[in-house]
């Protein structure tokens, strides 16, 4: 479904950029047209102020310690939690902390790798994978999103299977059923491709996975920093994204877990804080989401991922989507009048994120990176962490261009601009 | 208005990733070595045949995917291993490795390293020296033996 909120404006993408001083910069002489921000956001000084603020003024170790300072800093540790939550329409106890994504995914398939093992007792029974259980995930995703499932199955005996894609490196909820059967426990995909900014079906996914029994991981990280989410209408049971993708620090990331659900899953990592009751011999641990959360947290970066989804919301959701849907608009239409241009996902006429990942046909990305490059223009070039999608595409590696909030529509055309004289460049024709 | 690559995407460079200079598969090899850089996907297998008895090069073929700079060294490459004994090869390969992490610094051996110098401009690229070096790293190891 297309967004139909009213987008933002060229006028007011400059207003925004102010807040970006970063997106100042000059790069080889050019003016930086930061096309990159599906693999980090630039970060605006409302983000890097509160970090600063946190350690200049209110620094210390949360939950612990009976000083003012001590109190301050688990007050805004927790009123960064409780940001979050309302960002994504989730439960505060529902919310916790990682260092990143993958963090979180690996959080959640060790915590079914331990009830595998019998951790966690008869609550963690609906975790423990045997052989013949099925884990289903698409082609589609981010190693992030696959590799961990795989070490789950390896240790578990149970299946990985997928969904495959299409030729155009999309898939539909109706190719998912056909790989979803009554011994899928697990249905883990990505709700916006990195790549083809296909945004997946999420509410037919997760009626055709519970309908089964399976509980639903989303990989939200490049639909939480573009759109406006909610965990309770989702529906889905797990879910992660990092911080640095939304306009937040490195090393905080966020799992989301329907709460009943975390507070059953045995934790992977072990340690301070996270427990109740220490004996010589064994521990009790504490509900989430501290049981997952052992060892000294990344406070200063939590604080500043708070603030980080205060400034999206102050801009809107909706209308950060509809701005996001006219840049990849623009760069589809544009890049399908260039020739030697293969996009890979759908044209332009179709929901996607505000990317668009191709092939210079005769250039590798490489070279395509490095000619943009001169001219000042930040591209993602590589695999982007999906070998396996690239290589059903007949690909090893492919350009991307991806756009947020700051991205103006004279970034994208200087961007098309730039592709047009790469093939020349090289000498292909 | 000058070309800000031209230090980079040298004539000779661009040329090369176009021709790939013993890009073939040699039926009966007395070494080979693959090699792939994870971050970008490039790879190449390198193929050394002796002349019979010695460890002298007769023939160097090698087959891969990746960008002009990757390509075009292979080609480079291809074009000198001809003639060399195995710790020639080798001998160069580390010359070579000398010039690509020297970000641009020193004065390329071009009696060692003839056409390759050209890879100087690129040691200054910190995110392509590995692009650079990956045929001569896949040689290395298959003048051993593989």
């Amino acid at each position: 479904m297309l967004s139909t909120a009213p987008p933002l404006t060229d006028h007011d993408v400059e207003l925004i950029r102010r807040d970006f001083p970063a997106l100042a910069a000059t790069v080889n002489g050019e003016p930086l047209a930061y096309l990159d921000s599906g693999a980090t956001a630039q970060r605006p000084l409302a983000v890097l102020d509160a970090e600063r603020e946190f350690l200049l003024h209110h620094n210390a170790a949360v939950h612990r310690g009976a000083h003012t300072l001590a109190g301050e800093a688990t007050e805004l540790f927790e009123d960064a939690r409780e940001s979050v939550a309302r960002f994504i329409g989730a439960q505060v106890e529902e919310i916790a902390w990682t260092s990143n994504a993958t963090d979180a995914i690996n959080t959640v398939a060790y915590g079914f790798t331990n009830a595998s093992r019998g951790r966690g007792g008869v609550g963690a029974r609906r975790f423990a994978l045997s052989a013949g259980d099925e884990i289903v995930v698409t082609e589609a995703e981010h190693h992030a999103n696959l590799i961990p499932w795989q070490e789950l199955a390896a240790t578990t005996g149970a299946t990985l299977r997928f969904v495959p894609v299409r030729d155009d490196g999309t898939w539909d909820a109706e190719d998912a059923r056909a790989v979803i059967g009554d011994r899928t426990r697990i249905l883990a995909f990505s709700h916006v491709s990195n790549v083809t900014g296909f945004v997946a079906p999420v509410d037919e996914l997760v009626a055709a996975a519970h309908a089964v029994g399976a509980l639903v991981v989303l990989d939200a990280c490049q639909s939480a920093p573009h759109r406006a989410l909610d965990m309770a209408a989702l529906g889905v049971d797990f879910a992660v994204f990092s911080g640095h993708k939304m306009l937040g620090p490195t090393g905080i990331g966020v799992l989301f877990g329907r709460r009943e659900l975390l507070d059953a899953m045995p934790p992977f990592r072990t340690g301070g804080s996270m427990i109740t009751t220490v004996t010589m011999e064994s521990a009790e641990f504490l509900p989430a989401p501290q049981r997952f959360e052992a060892g000294t947290q990344p406070v200063s970066q939590a604080v500043a991922l708070g603030a980080a989804v205060r400034y999206l919301s102050g801009v809107g959701l909706d209308r950060i989507e509809a701005w996001e849907e006219h840049l990849a608009d623009r760069m589809l239409r544009g890049l399908a009048e260039i020739p030697g241009i293969r996009t890979i996902g759908r044209p332009a006429g179709h929901a996607r994120a505000g990317l668009a990942a191709f092939d210079v046909v005769g250039v590798h990305a490489h070279d395509v990176g490095q000619f943009l490059d001169a001219r000042g223009i930040a591209v993602r070039v590589g695999h982007h962490c999906t070998q396996p999608l690239h290589r059903r595409l007949g690909l090893t590696a492919s350009t991307r261009a991806s756009g947020y909030l700051y991205t103006t529509t004279d970034e994208v055309d200087r961007m098309l601009g730039a592709v047009a004289d790469v093939r020349g460049y090289f000498g292909v024709s | 208005m000058a070309d800000p690559l031209s230090g980079l995407y040298q004539e000779i460079i661009l040329d090369h990733s176009r021709r790939r200079a013993g890009d073939r598969v040699l039926e009966a090899a007395d070494g080979e070595h693959f090699e792939r850089n994870p971050t970008c996907g490039d790879e190449i297998t390198v193929q050394v045949a002796f002349e019979p008895g010695t460890d002298r090069i007769a023939q160097f073929a090698w087959h891969g995917s990746g960008c002009s700079i990757s390509m075009s060294s292979a080609s480079m490459l291809a074009e000198m291993a001809g003639g060399l004994t195995a710790a020639e090869l080798v001998q160069k390969v580390g010359v070579f490795r000398e010039m690509m992490r020297s970000k641009g610094g020193g004065e390329p051996d071009e009696d060692e390293l003839g056409d390759a110098i050209a890879f100087h401009g690129t040691s200054k690229y910190v995110m392509r020296v590995k692009c650079a070096m990956l045929a001569w790293v896949a040689a290395e190891t298959a003048v051993s033996g593989g």
